[in-house]
């Protein structure tokens, strides 16, 4: 079964690990994986929530200005993340800590923006994941334009597994309807290209219900521009892996592009500076936490894989040092020089340009050894 | 092409677009009916036959998704070159021009390069019906990040665009469209450009006054220091080139010599660039100045209907009563 031969079966949401922790059959996405990998997960699962909480904390003591948490949506994200190859690339809104995490990069680097020292900081070939991007929906189109180069540069479809290259896009329920998301969604079609469209539908944009958004399914959208479209149970780690993998290696081997709705949950705060119980029931987010998607797996781990208390204890001991590590890294991040802003504007630097820093140099300048 | 040939601008800009498709793989030609059709102003003629659909790309319609792919392309080591077919149709993809084109050199601490040239046909004077007549330079200008150039004729016409196609950085390269059609002689063969992309260029030598105009507008320019010699006054006409950044040396050197200035330009006056090149002087040559620098430049009303758009647009007595009113003061 493959997703362009796919029927969405009733219900609509492709679930291989229940609330509850007990693994499941799906017919059409089978997942062959083995408890040791399922620990690995959930180490991954464990320390970005670890690492997000930290950043949480580091702004309320006014080491951030600003954090945008991804609490409730790690499996969503390690699943994606950890369906991706190497030579794939992952172009990311603001929120994706976690499949950042699964790329390598360092979650110090991701605080760097929000503390203020950089608009981003990092080489989005170094670790193929793509800069964070606050408005939202143009990064969709950067993928669709990786993905035309993939094309152009010969990696799709030769059946060489270190090769064929996917490009996957995340974005949100609030950002699919931005016309940048819908003419991203024509051009990969129109293209055929290797993308997957990946949006986690956390239910709220801000202070609007996904309602607000759309009247279908959002990934019944898929249909209309001629590509397959799923909705997958984004609290689950296996279910997003699973079929991440298969939409991925459809791209790769040149079916087209796909969108994969993981139906998720935002559990905290849009960002720091928003307060939730002005639109939103506690009741909601206590229904959700039922749905934790760590809870589950250590369910399954500790009640059908036998696992014992020894390995949470290396986890959470782990995370610790994760915490205290990203704690004094963050506090360390120096802040960048007055002069700095003038770096990297352009790659060749004009000469008024120029004539403006220096004259703000010898501004500068003047204050030296002037005290206070 | 070894010997100097007789191009129109269109032609000269093919030539470019020829040129670096031919020398550097990297470079990619993309925007609506850019293929078959050879652009709705036949820039693109006859590319797309000589260098495959994947290389002359006829995009979905979608101007946003134009310079959206093109980031994408870029971040993958390609070299676009976007036409977007009129000036009035580009804001669609603004905010990918300003917040993601301008900005992700700097956002990646320079780890990433935009080399994509965004072409924009522009200005008026064509009896079009709305949106097709702006000179929207000044958003562009104002845009830290993107470089802004404009040519005048056929020579400027090839050789800009082949330095913008090859600058690392993005360049936003408007096309006067009424020119479009004027002849010049170019030498295409020359190992190098004769000017620097972001130098201004004296094209008229002068004593009396000195004009300021870009694009469109440097034609109109010549023509009205060609009439102002039947008055025995002596204008330098200065073509300014680039809009981003500005060759202030060049103006203000010629207004230190002629004491007199006057920009000239299609776009509504305030806040364009004639008010940036008019503070400049008074900041770099105040006392070099005989009289306040003028403007001439369209109304700030929208564009207007095409049957009255020659009253609208600076033509040679708008600019001659400049100079009479410099002169006078």
């Amino acid at each position: 079964m493959t997703l362009h031969g796919h029927v969405p079966p009733e219900p609509d949401l492709v679930q291989l690990l229940t609330p509850e922790g007990t693994r499941v059959q799906h017919p059409d996405f089978p997942l062959e994986i083995t408890d040791e990998e399922i620990k690995s997960l959930y180490r991954d699962l464990a320390l970005v929530r670890r690492f997000d909480g930290e950043a949480t904390a580091l702004q309320r003591q006014g080491e951030l200005g600003l954090w945008a948490s991804c609490l409730g949506q790690e499996a969503a994200q390690v699943g994606a993340g950890r369906a991706l190859r190497t030579q794939d690339m992952a172009f990311p809104t603001y929120r994706e800590h976690g499949v950042a995490w699964c790329r390598d990069v360092d979650p110090v680097t991701l605080l760097g923006m929000f503390r203020g020292v950089s608009l981003g900081g990092w080489n989005p070939n170094e670790n193929n994941f793509n800069l964070y991007t606050i408005v939202l929906g143009a990064q969709a189109l950067h993928a669709v334009g990786y993905a035309m180069g993939v094309t152009r540069d010969g990696a799709v479809g030769t059946g060489e597994p270190d090769r064929d290259t996917a490009v996957l896009a995340f974005f949100g329920d609030g950002a699919s309807s931005q016309g940048d998301v819908n003419e991203a969604f024509i051009w990969a079609a129109a293209g055929n290209l290797p993308v997957v469209f990946y949006c986690q539908n956390n239910q709220w944009a801000i202070s609007e219900p996904v309602e607000r958004q759309s009247r279908v399914p959002l990934f019944h959208r898929a249909a209309g521009f001629g590509f397959p479209g799923i909705r997958i149970d984004g609290n689950d780690v296996l279910a997003c892996l699973a079929v991440s993998r298969v939409a991925l290696d459809e791209a790769r081997s040149g079916q087209g592009p796909t969108l994969i709705e993981a139906y998720t949950y935002r559990m905290g705060a849009h960002t720091t500076s928003d307060d939730p119980t002005r639109y939103r029931l506690s009741e909601e987010l206590e229904t959700w936490k039922h749905r934790d998607p760590i809870e589950r797996v250590r369910a399954y781990l500790v009640r059908q894989a036998g696992v014992a208390q020894d390995f949470f204890d290396g986890i959470d001991a782990e995370a610790e040092e994760l915490a205290v590590r990203i704690r004094a890294a963050c506090r360390a991040l120096p802040d960048p020089g007055p002069l700095s802003v003038f770096d990297n504007v352009f790659v060749d630097l004009p000469d008024e340009l120029a004539e403006q820093r220096e004259g703000y140099r010898e501004y500068l300048s003047a204050f030296e050894g002037a005290g206070h | 092409m070894p010997e100097p040939t007789n191009l129109t601008v269109a032609g000269a800009l093919n030539a470019a677009l020829r040129h670096r498709l031919e020398h550097d793989p990297k470079v990619l030609v993309m925007g609506m009916d850019v293929g078959k059709l050879g652009g709705v102003f036949r820039i693109t003629d006859g590319l797309q036959k000589d260098f495959g659909e994947d290389r002359v790309i006829d995009s979905p319609l979608g101007e946003s998704g134009i310079i959206g792919s093109a980031v994408g392309l870029a971040i993958r080591g390609y070299r676009p070159v976007c036409e977007i077919q009129f000036d009035g149709f580009v804001y669609p993809a603004f905010d990918q021009i300003v917040s993601q084109v301008a900005k992700i050199h700097n956002r990646s601490l320079g780890a990433v390069r935009m080399p994509i040239t965004i072409r924009i046909p522009y200005g008026g004077g064509i009896g079009a019906v709305e949106h097709h007549s702006e000179s929207p330079e000044a958003y562009f200008a104002h845009t830290a990040g993107l470089k802004v150039v404009t040519c005048s004729n056929p020579s400027d016409a090839y050789w800009m665009l082949r330095q913008a196609i090859d600058s690392d950085d993005p360049v936003v390269f408007f096309e006067p469209k009424r020119r479009y059609w004027s002849k010049g002689s170019l030498d295409t063969s020359a190992a190098q450009a004769p000017l620097p992309l972001h130098s201004a260029q004296v094209v008229r030598p002068g004593s009396d006054a000195t004009i300021v105009a870009y694009g469109p507008m440097v034609a109109t320019a010549l023509q009205a220091a060609k009439a102002a010699t039947e008055d025995g006054r002596d204008l330098e006409v200065i073509d300014l080139r680039s809009l981003s950044p500005i060759d202030t040396a060049t103006v203000v050197d010629s207004v230190v010599r002629t004491g007199r200035l006057v920009v000239v330009h299609e776009a509504s006056v305030t806040l364009g660039m004639g008010a940036e090149i008019a503070a400049r002087v008074q900041e770099k040559a105040f006392y070099s100045l005989e009289a306040p620098v003028l403007r001439v430049g369209g109304f700030d009303t929208p564009y207007p209907p095409s049957r009255v758009e020659e009253e609208w647009l600076p033509d040679v007595d708008r600019i001659l009563d400049a100079v009479d009113r410099t002169l006078a003061y």
